[in-house]
């Protein structure tokens, strides 16, 4: 029996063989999964906010597209991925309300992306592929085996990447 | 700046504001009574502060489909505010205000896609709660508070959270959420979540004596 296993804010999980890692309703928040293709063995993240060193209270390190990134690579070389063959995708970072307002948080999806990305080029982890701005939010499902990304989202068809 | 974390709220002030959310509340259920010339009945207001990784299961689960209301709110304070219902609720809200022009019935709410006629029900809705709760917080501190003209999503309740839940990552891990559920003849859930940035949480803090 495979299992889905259930990722929140500011939460990741690490998963391997059939099991699947999801995480309901991304908004400005990204979803960031990472595996090594090889071994089938990779996790998802759910960060929050790009930078944890613009914050003072950043104890959370999944909160976060630096540690949050750093924290799942350690944890899927634990359980014994290989660094070195780890490739990512990334989904989210959604702008859900329009206008007004402070104008870094309203943007904050799209800088969560951004961050996301340069996390991982100074990583050198390969990103293959993204799903990332819009006004709308999406559930992902990631399997770490065949390395699908699926992402739905209300009223529009299923999408795989 | 005084350092406040949301980890070391005392008990004081969680009462206070378990007891704004009782007169937002309450003056929301007031003018909501008006609006639609019905009586309507309330619960007493939940007061939670949450994990961010149970705040979607606390709604109904992050997949659930709800209208979500944004505001920024100026004056003496700054800040923003939320009120989140299920579509449901939402459409139900929408048929008593339209009574006679539109009816969503139940089966029909998942694939309804709410037109301009209804989501100006809803954003005027959102209106009157979210002023009715401001104003209860703006008389018992003295402050003066506006609120801006309000924004609608309607999206999976993980993705509307996400919004404040961000604005209060800026400074904290947890989130501040009161639930409300308005009845009349069908039930109206409802649920607030007010963030003021941190200057503001010491301004109401030491007008209302807490600190």
């Amino acid at each position: 029996m495979s299992n889905v296993i259930k990722v929140g804010m500011a939460d990741m999980a690490v998963c391997r063989g059939d099991d699947a890692v999801t995480t309901l309703g991304l908004g400005s928040c990204i979803g960031i999964a990472i595996r090594d293709p090889a071994t089938g063995i990779g996790g998802l993240v759910h960060i929050m906010l790009p930078d944890s060193t613009e914050i003072r209270n950043n104890t959370n390190r999944p909160k976060f597209a630096d540690t949050g990134i750093e924290d799942l690579v350690n944890a899927i070389v634990k359980k014994g991925g290989n660094r070195n063959r780890l490739v990512a995708k990334i989904a989210g970072g959604a702008q859900m309300f329009s206008a007004g307002g402070k104008e870094n948080v309203i943007r904050v999806g799209e800088r969560n992306a951004q961050a996301s990305k340069r996390k991982l080029m100074q990583m050198r982890i390969p990103l293959l592929a993204e799903d990332t701005g819009n006004t709308y939010g999406r559930t992902v499902i990631f399997y770490p085996k065949t390395g699908d990304y699926v992402i739905r989202s209300v009223g529009k068809p299923e999408k795989v990447i | 700046m005084k350092d406040i974390s949301m980890e070391e709220l005392s008990g004081q002030y969680y009462d206070v504001l378990k007891e704004l959310g009782n007169i937002g509340a309450g003056n929301a259920t007031t003018a909501l009574a008006q609006m639609l010339g019905s009586k309507v009945d309330m619960s007493v207001p939940q007061v939670q502060l949450l994990d961010f990784n149970v705040l979607g299961d606390t709604v109904g689960g992050e997949d659930e489909i709800m209208a979500g209301i944004y505001l920024q709110v100026e004056g003496d304070i700054q800040g923003n505010m939320m009120f989140i219902q299920k579509k449901v609720s939402a459409a139900h809200l929408i048929n008593k205000m339209m009574a006679g022009m539109i009816e969503i019935k139940d089966e029909e709410v998942a694939d309804y896609e709410f037109g301009e006629m209804e989501c100006s029900a809803i954003k005027e809705v959102g209106n009157i709660i979210t002023g009715a709760y401001l104003n209860a917080l703006s008389s018992l501190t003295n402050l003066k508070i506006y609120p801006s003209v309000p924004q609608l999503a309607i999206d999976m309740a993980g993705a509307l959270l996400s919004v404040p839940a961000v604005e209060f990552g800026l400074f904290a891990d947890k989130i501040l959420l009161v639930q409300t559920k308005f009845s009349d003849d069908v039930e109206l859930d409802g649920f607030f979540i007010l963030i003021p940035d941190m200057e503001s949480y010491e301004k109401i803090l030491t007008v209302l004596g807490v600190i």
